[in-house]
């Protein structure tokens, strides 16, 4: 069984896919293998050419001037963008736009005015602060930075960790605990500025991911005015949990779209190399793992697609979402190591793209929620509670 | 564990170059003050990775009494732009040859001495 795309669908596909092998992947050819920008008058003309294609923005929402794309093709056209080396953590090196953070949309008008609107014109950059030294898999527990009251400000103290993004960012979103309730219903969300006394980005913290590393966030006496508390006062962990099961889709899906790639160089790479006086493609050992390969990438394209559809219906798509990130980031792990066996010592080479996508692949059955963390949430869902 | 480059500068000249080998990492130039002039690394696309970098700045820095430090790092990538953060949150700006070769944006850090 698999999804049956609509005209309209196969058209934008097809002009991403076509834009990704004719724009982006030749000019990978001139950069370091581990690169995560492109020349600023590249990226310039690129985005230029989104929006001619009428897909810049692409997650912004239609009412804030995005293009109306829903989530289900959102998702296709993931599956393409992905499709190149910087492809998992850049795809197309954000010449598609980004929806900046999603709970700004929820955000009062003078928030939207200062934060949402400078970040949809490209103008402001965002972080998203949650993780904490002491536990990212149960944030809502684990949060110990805290905010006082101090007036109509709060006063915030604390450590952050694993942030993408905030040495560069303009402002950004902070959970601190605003209560003596221990549970994730203390815990308030806060807009803060990066220029704010008391903000510090204190080092660099670097992984198997060279490019798109985190950091590791000081806050000393961080005064923020009240005005900032975004949504409700202790109840700021409902808006971390709706983004982190909005963001497991297309997430998946860049897994998905590098496994799709990956298993592409295989197929071609299996049919020209020989060993032994044969070429590998007749071998039993590497059919196999080819076959293994396409199953895991149509079993979590699958479910994927199902997540995003569910979504596009308005119906609960939690566990579809924790079931295709957990099955996306897994399956491309297990695709893109085989594909390196398949390739023998140039697949460990930074001659091939396929080095990076192992590196990097490793992070993704724990960034978002590591897959322990997704199976738990979907066996909330489906026995319903939460047990202990 | 400093973040900063913190090894001896050792002059840039041929027999300090030898034992350095073909591996990714990141590197320093300072004239003989030890004023830092530029930050560099040595990517995938490097040939004979700091050897070779070293060697190429070598042969273009000429008679300039000139030194160097170098990391061997396999996330040079990352470890190039903290140290270019690290530069910048120190020194106020970045040296001239990086801004010229480095045309995008560079995070804020507030390290601590």
């Amino acid at each position: 069984m698999d999804y049956q795309l609509s005209e309209e669908q196969q058209a934008l596909v097809d002009m991403v896919r076509r834009f990704v092998r004719t724009e982006i992947c030749p000019l990978e050819d001139n950069l370091d293998p581990d690169a995560g920008e492109i020349a600023p008058e590249d990226s310039e003309r690129l985005k230029e050419m989104t929006r001619e294609m009428g897909l810049y923005g692409l997650g912004i929402p239609a009412e804030f001037g995005g293009p109306d794309v829903d989530v289900t093709t959102q998702t296709l056209l993931a599956f393409e963008m992905a499709q190149h080396r910087a492809g998992l953590y850049n795809p197309c090196y954000n010449v598609f736009g980004g929806a900046g953070l999603g709970q700004l949309y929820e955000a009062t008008d003078m928030q939207k005015e200062k934060y949402l609107y400078p970040v949809l014109r490209g103008e402001k950059i965002s972080f998203f602060g949650l993780t904490e030294p002491s536990g990212g898999s149960d944030p809502g527990r684990a949060i110990q930075t805290r905010a006082v009251q101090d007036g109509d400000d709060w006063i915030l103290n604390g450590t952050k960790i694993f942030i993408s993004g905030a040495d560069r960012a303009d402002f950004g979103i902070l959970f601190a605990r605003t209560s003596e309730d221990k549970t994730r219903n203390g815990v308030t969300c806060f807009l803060v500025d990066t220029d704010m006394p008391g903000f510090h980005v204190r080092r660099v913290v670097h992984t198997l991911r060279s490019t798109h590393y985190a950091t590791e966030i000081q806050i000393e006496n961080l005064r923020v005015p009240k005005e900032n508390i975004l949504g409700e006062l202790n109840k700021g962990f409902a808006i971390a949990s709706d983004r982190l099961s909005r963001f497991r889709i297309p997430y998946a899906a860049g897994c998905i779209g590098v496994a799709i790639k990956a298993q592409e160089m295989a197929v071609d790479y299996v049919k020209i190399r020989e060993t032994f006086g044969g070429l590998l493609a007749s071998r039993q050992a590497i059919q196999w793992m080819i076959v293994d390969n396409e199953i895991d990438i149509r079993t979590s394209r699958h479910i994927c697609i199902e997540a995003a559809q569910k979504a596009d219906r308005g119906e609960d798509f939690r566990t579809e979402a924790a079931m295709a990130k957990l099955l996306g980031s897994e399956a491309g792990g297990r695709v893109v190591d085989r594909v390196m066996q398949i390739h023998g010592g140039y697949g460990m080479t930074k001659d091939l793209p396929l080095e990076r996508w192992y590196r990097e692949m490793r992070i993704r059955r724990i960034g978002e929620g590591p897959s322990e963390v997704q199976r738990l949430v979907m066996a909330r869902n489906l026995i319903g509670g939460s047990f202990h | 564990m400093s973040i900063r480059l913190v090894k001896p500068f050792q002059a840039l000249t041929p027999e300090n170059i030898e034992p350095i080998q073909g591996q990714l990492g990141v590197y320093q130039l300072a004239d003989a003050n030890g004023d830092i002039f530029y930050i560099g690394y040595a990517g995938g696309r490097s040939l004979f990775g700091l050897h070779g970098e070293l060697k190429g700045e070598m042969k273009e820095q000429g008679d300039n009494e000139i030194q160097f430090r170098c990391e061997v790092n396999m996330q040079y990538i990352s470890r190039y732009k903290e140290l270019l953060m690290l530069h910048k949150a120190d020194f106020g700006e970045l040296p001239e040859r990086v801004l010229k070769e480095y045309p995008h944006k560079i995070g804020t850090l507030s390290p601590g001495r």
